[in-house]
C-alpha cells in the first residue's frame, strides 16, 4: 500500500493533475473565507459591467483633495484618443484642414489634438464625405473638444428655497487618493447578466459542480462495482440478468436518458444533489461491464480457490480476494466519472435541465445564462471564458491524474 | 493392490463438458476411478489432457457435467455453502503456483489462522494459536517468527510452497490433492517439497492425489497411477504395473519422453 501510493506520486503525470485539482479544491474551500459576499447578491444594476475596481462617485467628491501639479491638460490628451478616432482625424487634417503629411508626421507623437482643435470646423465645404460621416466626425470634434477643456466643475447643493447654491469647485488639478474612498468595490472578473460578481459566483460553481460530479461518481462508481462484482464472481443467470440490464443502459445513449429523466422530474424537484444522483443512475454501465470482466477472469485464480476451499462465505471472498485486486482499476474509473459527471451537469445546464436553484451556482448554469444574454456577443468575455476555462481544467486535471495512475498500475503503458 | 483399504474417494462415469454447440469441448470424458485411503495416487497426462479439470471436480469448485462422486462410501452432497464447508474439512489441496496461491492484500499469518479457525471452531486463546502455527512451520523447516506480518511476495516460491504444505499440516484433511505442487519450482527445492509432502502423509495417515505431468516422479512416489488422455483414463494400475509394463501407447510415449541420463533423448512426437 505505502509502496504503491509512492509509486502513484512518483508519476509526474498524476502529479501534475493533483496538484491542479488540489490547487482549485483549495481556492474553492479558501476564498470564502476571505470573501464573505453572498455569491448571488445582485451588485451591479445592469448586466456585464467589465472588470475593475468600481469605486462610489459621491465618495470621491467629499473625499479630501490633494492638489497634484499634473493636470488633465498636462497629460497628453492623444493618449485618450483610439486608434479609429487618429486615423479620422489625420485623415480629415490632410484632406480639408490643409495640414501637409509632414506636419501630420511631427504631430503623431503628440499634438494631434491641439492641431485639430487648431483646424477642425464644421462649416468647411468637406466634398466627398458623406453627411453620416460628417455628422460622426462633428460629434467627434465634441467629444474631443471636452477632453480638451479645462474648466472647473462646479459642485452645488439645493438650499431651503429650493436654489443652487454653489459648494465647491473641482479643478482639473484636484486628485483623491483611491484609498480615501470608503466605498469601493473590486470585481476582478465584472459581473454577469444579474449583475453578480463572476469571481465569488464562479468559486461557489466550481465547488458545487465538484460537489455534483463527487455524488455522480461516487453513485456510478458504487452502483456499478457492485453489479459488475456480482455479475462476474456468481455468474449464471444472475450474470445474464444483469448484463441485460446493462446492456439496455449502454444502448440508450445516457445523454437522451438523462435529458428524459431529468425533465420528468419537473422544475421544482431538481435540485443540485438529485441531478447528480441522476447522472451517476445513467451513467454506470462501463464500470460495470469492465469489472465484471475482470471479476470473471480473477475468480479462477488459484487464491480464490484456495480461499473457497478454507470455507470462505462469497461475500469475504468478493470483498478480500477479488475487490483489492480491482481496486486500482476502481479508482481510475472514478476519476473519470468525476470528471464526465461535472461535463454532464454542464450540458444539462446549457438545456436548461440542470438543477433549478436560485440558492447556489454551478458552472453549467453560469454558461447557460452567459449564452442565453448573449455575452459572447456583447464581448462580455468575463462572463464566459473562465466558466469555460475552469471545467476544462477539471477535466484536464483529473484526466491527468487518471493517465498518471494507468502508467503506475498498468506497467505495459510505462515509457 | 491395496482393494481391502477402505473406499475414500470413487467416481463413476465422471464427465465435464464446457460451452455448447460448435464450441463444444469435453475436457473429461466419462472417467471411473477408485481411491483408497492411505494410497499415493498419481494422474499423469500432457498439459490439456483434463488433469487440472478432474481435480476442480474432486475438490468440488466446479460442477459434474454429469456422473456421480463417492465419497467415503456416500455419494457426495456439496449442495450448500455449509455442507461444502464440511467437505472441505475432508480434501485440500496445494496448487501449481505458489504466487498466484496466495492473496497479495493478505498477511501470511491470516492463511495460517484461517486454517486453525476452519478446523477449532471454537475461540482458542491467541496463545495457543501461536503455538499451532510455530509447530507447522517448524515441520516444513521454516521459522514462524520470520514469517509472521510478512506480506507473500516478501517470500521465495520454495517458501511459499513449504508454506501451503504447513497450512495442510493445520487442516489435516482424509485426502490432499496436490496438483502439479513441484512444476514451478527449482530442482532442489522440488526433492524437500516431495519429501515433505510424503512425510506429512505419514503424520497424518492421508489420501494423496498427485496430479503430474511427470512419469518418471510418478513412479517414485505413488502406488496407484492413472494415466490420461484427452479427458479419458487410457490406463490404471499400480505403479509396477504401469510404468514398467505399459499397454496403452501413449502410456510408452509418456515413458519414452522422460529424459534418460546416458542415453539419447528421443524427441519425436505422435
Amino acid at each position: 500500500m505505502k509502496h504503491t501510493l509512492k509509486n502513484i506520486f512518483h508519476s509526474p503525470k498524476f502529479v501534475a493533475g493533483f496538484v491542479i485539482f488540489c490547487g482549485m479544491l483549495l481556492f474553492t474551500v479558501l476564498y470564502p473565507l476571505f470573501v464573505t459576499a453572498d455569491p448571488l447578491e445582485m451588485v451591479g444594476q445592469g448586466n456585464f459591467f467589465k472588470p475593475g475596481t468600481y469605486v462610489s462617485v459621491k465618495d470621491s467628491v467629499n473625499a479630501p483633495s490633494y492638489r497634484l501639479n499634473i493636470t488633465v491638460k498636462d497629460g497628453n490628451p492623444d493618449s485618450l484618443l483610439t486608434d479609429a478616432y487618429k486615423a479620422d482625424m489625420q485623415d480629415w487634417l490632410v484632406r480639408f484642414g490643409g495640414v501637409s503629411e509632414e506636419e501630420i508626421q511631427a504631430a503623431a507623437d503628440g499634438g494631434l489634438v491641439e492641431l485639430w482643435l487648431e483646424k477642425y470646423d464644421a462649416q468647411t465645404a468637406q466634398e466627398g464625405l458623406l453627411a453620416t460621416k460628417k455628422r460622426q466626425i462633428a460629434r467627434m470634434d465634441g467629444e474631443i473638444r471636452n477632453l480638451a477643456e479645462d474648466v472647473d466643475l462646479i459642485l452645488a447643493k439645493e438650499n431651503e428655497n429650493g436654489e443652487l447654491e454653489e459648494t465647491a469647485t473641482v479643478n482639473s488639478g484636484q486628485y483623491i487618493n483611491v484609498k480615501d474612498v470608503v466605498n469601493q468595490r473590486t470585481l476582478l472578473l465584472g459581473t454577469d447578466n444579474f449583475g453578480r460578481d463572476v469571481m465569488t459566483e464562479l468559486v461557489q460553481a466550481t465547488g458545487t459542480s465538484l460537489r455534483i460530479g463527487l455524488i455522480a461518481g461516487v453513485v456510478a462508481t458504487l452502483i456499478g462495482l457492485t453489479l459488475g462484482l456480482v455479475s462476474g464472481y456468481v455468474g449464471g443467470a444472475v450474470d445474464d440478468f444483469i448484463m441485460f440490464i446493462a446492456n439496455l443502459f449502454t444502448v440508450i445513449p445516457s445523454f437522451v436518458m438523462l435529458i428524459l429523466i431529468t425533465y420528468s422530474i419537473g422544475q421544482a424537484a431538481r435540485g443540485v444533489t438529485l441531478i447528480a444522483v441522476v447522472i451517476g443512475f445513467t451513467s454506470w454501465t462501463w464500470t460495470c461491464r469492465s469489472v465484471r470482466s475482470q471479476v470473471i477472469s480473477l475468480r479462477n485464480r488459484d487464491h480464490v480457490n484456495l480461499s473457497r476451499l478454507s470455507g470462505h462465505s462469497m461475500p469475504r471472498i468478493v470483498l478480500t480476494d477479488i475487490l483489492p485486486y480491482v481496486a486500482s482499476y476502481v479508482v481510475m474509473a472514478l476519476i473519470l466519472q468525476i470528471s464526465s459527471g461535472i461535463l454532464a451537469e454542464a450540458q444539462l445546464s446549457m438545456l436548461g435541465l440542470g438543477p433549478s436553484t436560485t440558492s447556489t451556482a454551478t458552472l453549467g448554469q453560469m454558461m447557460n445564462w452567459a449564452t442565453m444574454y448573449a455575452a459572447h456577443l456583447n464581448g462580455a468575455w468575463w462572463a464566459y471564458f473562465p466558466v469555460v476555462f475552469v471545467i476544462a481544467m477539471i477535466s484536464f486535471s483529473l484526466s491527468l491524474m487518471n493517465m498518471g495512475l494507468d502508467q503506475v498500475f498498468n506497467p505495459t503503458l510505462r515509457d | 493392490m491395496g482393494d481391502n483399504r477402505a473406499e475414500c474417494l470413487r467416481g463413476k462415469g465422471v464427465t465435464k463438458v464446457f460451452g455448447m454447440g460448435n464450441k463444444k469441448t469435453v475436457a473429461v470424458d466419462h472417467v471411473d476411478f477408485d481411491f483408497r485411503e492411505g494410497e499415493i495416487v498419481s494422474i499423469v497426462g500432457e498439459s490439456g489432457s483434463g488433469k487440472t479439470t478432474l481435480s476442480k471436480m474432486l475438490l468440488g469448485l466446479t460442477g459434474v457435467t454429469e456422473g456421480e462422486i463417492f465419497f467415503q462410501g456416500r455419494r457426495r452432497d456439496i449442495g450448500s455453502t455449509k455442507k461444502k464447508r464440511e467437505y472441505w474439512k475432508g480434501i485440500q489441496a496445494i496448487f501449481q503456483d505458489p504466487f498466484s496461491s496466495y492473496n497479495m492484500f493478505g498477511k501470511i499469518d491470516t492463511v495460517l489462522l484461517d486454517c486453525i479457525r476452519m478446523r477449532h471452531k471454537g475461540k482458542l486463546p491467541y496463545e495457543e494459536k501461536f503455538k499451532m502455527m510455530e509447530e507447522a512451520c517448524r515441520f516444513v523447516n521454516l521459522e514462524f517468527k520470520e514469517l509472521t506480518n510478512k506480506y507473500p511476495f516478501e517470500l521465495s516460491g520454495g517458501q511459499m510452497q513449504r508454506l501451503m504444505i504447513a497450512r495442510i499440516f493445520l487442516l489435516k484433511p482424509k485426502i490432499l490433492l496436490a496438483d502439479e505442487p513441484t512444476s514451478m519450482i527449482d530442482a532442489c527445492s522440488r526433492s524437500t517439497i516431495l519429501d515433505m509432502l510424503l512425510k506429512l502423509r505419514d503424520e497424518v495417515k492421508m489420501t494423496v492425489i498427485f496430479i503430474t505431468h511427470d512419469i518418471g516422479l510418478a513412479y517414485y512416489i505413488s502406488d496407484k497411477v492413472y494415466i490420461m488422455e484427452r479427458g479419458r483414463f487410457v490406463e490404471s494400475g499400480s505403479a509396477q504395473d504401469c510404468i514398467l509394463h505399459p499397454k496403452a501407447a501413449y502410456t510408452r510415449r509418456l515413458i519414452s519422453d522422460v529424459p534418460k541420463i546416458y542415453e539419447e533423448w528421443d524427441l519425436s512426437t505422435v
